[in-house]
């Protein structure tokens, strides 16, 4: 026996089933069908939230009104990954580096975060001008945006 | 607040790969080193809370699986999940209910079990979220981005905090990672995610903090150097990092606001003599100084410069070297306590800060700072 011996837990999953939600399955719908983002006012503060959610924290109220944000937005922070990441999705070692953003969808007060093509580096900045590039073939999740382009 | 103190403390050595231990040997280790630092034995102990995450350390109900090392066994034992100081919040609030003399909370994690990007994307919502591949250093980097934007601060300025953090290092036998670096070694080292460069962020580390606490009657029956926890707060902010100021830090303003109202601090940056704050990353340091009140909004950076927050400065912070050299989650919040309580015990050794007599221990919850929780011990009752 080794002295310090270790056990490997090899290819072990925890599978779940995430429910989305009526909330989400209507954010996800729209997104896939119409290329539309919908979030949620809250009755009190008017305060627009996307993802859209039933609660609105600050006010501890529900949310029933939907509302269509962006499709444009601007940076509100930013990153570039340069670091080897394992997509969570796959398992294989995404390539780097891409960029990541909280973009403010116009219409929105939260932000919505997603990759952020960084073919020009220069352009990515906050306050940049976004618009998102949607896949061809859309299954109503995240990923059915592909990024988000930096508009001249 | 004068009705209780902490007594006890016991921490294991941070080390980036503690293989010839398990979670429960780094646990029996730590709470030996704070039964014995208290002078007591394990029969003194009236209640237990063990700190630990499920995900870090890759089992269901991973509190449980360190009862026996925590000396847990008939007796009443409670969990936290999350920061350490979360847990010794839980352990005082036992105490202060009047039905336990004496809490023993114990805090552990060992980082190089797992692959910690794929941990930390794990907190992420995984319906809009977690896909997309953000962990703690991604979502790190944007607070960086928008923290540097809104107050000037530049990278050079954030790297003088990795600068000085390893440098204290160097006097504190128990941390991971002492060196002796520049600023331009941090900036030469690699990007990890812009603006943070590799010696920007935290180690991956094991370890393990325990500390005892005891109400105002049992704790002068023991060892006799009682710290007093003058001021406890904790405050949160949203889930979602798009529903924040991520260049901001509300819910930690509030929760200072609260300990030091309670610790009837008036004005902190004169009366606290030292710090230990959750540094995972050097901008950070700056970020919660500020948000702290410890120093005016967007002008850390200026003092760090001045050498404000060095050992022999104003105010030290990170005397220990910080998260910086050494970053066991979980247990990282609770190592902030305990080295507060050396300080004013005088028990700090080369990183003692002279004449400390009241000092402020930070611990943080979720992605980028979701939620605070804020200690002010007091040598003083």
């Amino acid at each position: 026996m080794s002295e310090n011996m270790v056990i490997d837990s090899g290819n072990a999953r925890q599978p779940f089933n995430y429910s989305v939600g009526l909330y989400g399955s209507k954010f996800f719908k729209e997104l896939k069908e119409n290329k539309r983002f919908l979030g949620v006012k809250c009755p009190k503060c008017s305060k627009v939230y996307i993802p859209p959610r039933k609660v609105c924290g600050e006010c501890f109220i529900e949310t029933r009104e939907f509302v269509e944000v962006g499709p444009r937005g601007k940076i509100g922070s930013f990153t570039i990954l340069r670091y080897a990441f394992i997509d969570p999705e796959t398992g294989e070692q995404k390539p780097v580096p891409y960029g990541y953003g909280f973009i403010r969808l116009d219409g929105a007060d939260t932000l919505f975060q997603h990759y952020i093509n960084i073919s020009d580096e220069n352009k990515v900045k906050i306050g940049a001008i976004v618009e998102p590039v949607f896949a061809e073939n859309r299954k109503g999740t995240i990923r059915d945006i592909l990024h988000f382009n930096i508009v001249d | 607040m004068e009705n209780a103190a902490i007594i006890g403390i016991g921490m294991t050595k941070i080390e980036a790969n503690k293989v010839r231990e398990t979670f429960a040997d780094m646990v029996w280790e730590a709470v030996n080193k704070a039964l014995n630092d208290a002078q007591m034995t394990i029969n003194d102990i009236d209640n237990i809370i063990t700190t630990s995450n499920d995900f870090w350390d890759g089992r269901t109900i991973s509190c449980m699986a360190v009862g026996d090392a925590s000396g847990a066994r008939n007796k009443n034992v409670s969990c936290v999940e999350g920061d350490g100081t979360f847990g010794a919040f839980y352990g005082l609030t036992r105490v202060l209910s009047g039905s336990y003399g004496t809490t023993l909370v114990t805090a552990h994690s060992k980082g190089s079990e797992s692959i910690s990007s794929l941990i930390t994307n794990a907190a992420f919502d995984p319906i809009y979220d977690r896909s997309l591949g953000m962990d703690m250093i991604t979502a790190c980097a944007m607070q960086a981005t928008a923290y540097m934007y809104r107050t000037g601060t530049t990278s050079k300025q954030i790297a003088q905090v990795s600068v000085k953090n390893h440098g204290n290092a160097k006097n504190n036998p128990m941390s991971q990672l002492p060196m002796d670096i520049t600023v331009e070694d941090v900036l030469n080292s690699e990007m990890i995610s812009d603006p943070l460069h590799k010696l920007d962020c935290s180690p991956v580390s094991d370890g393990c903090c325990a500390i005892i606490i005891a109400n105002k009657d049992r704790a002068l029956k023991y060892n006799d150097k009682p710290v007093w926890i003058k001021g406890v707060s904790f405050c949160s902010d949203s889930y979602f990092l798009g529903d924040r100021d991520l260049s901001k830090a509300a819910s930690l303003t509030k929760a200072t606001n609260a300990a030091y109202k309670m610790a009837g601090i008036n004005n902190p940056k004169d009366e606290i003599q030292v710090a230990e704050l959750y540094d995972a990353f050097t901008y950070q340091e700056l970020m919660w100084l500020e948000a702290m009140g410890l120093c005016d909004d967007g002008k850390g950076s200026e003092l760090l410069e001045n050498k404000y927050f060095d050992i022999g400065g104003k105010l030290p912070v990170n005397p220990s070297g910080g998260l910086l050299s050494g970053h066991p989650v979980i247990a990282a919040g609770l190592i902030r306590i305990a080295e507060i309580v050396k300080q004013l015990r005088g028990e700090a050794g080369k990183y003692q800060v002279h004449g400390a007599k009241l000092g402020v221990a930070q611990g943080v919850n979720g992605l980028a700072g979701q939620s605070h929780c804020v200690w002010v011990l007091g040598k003083e009752k």
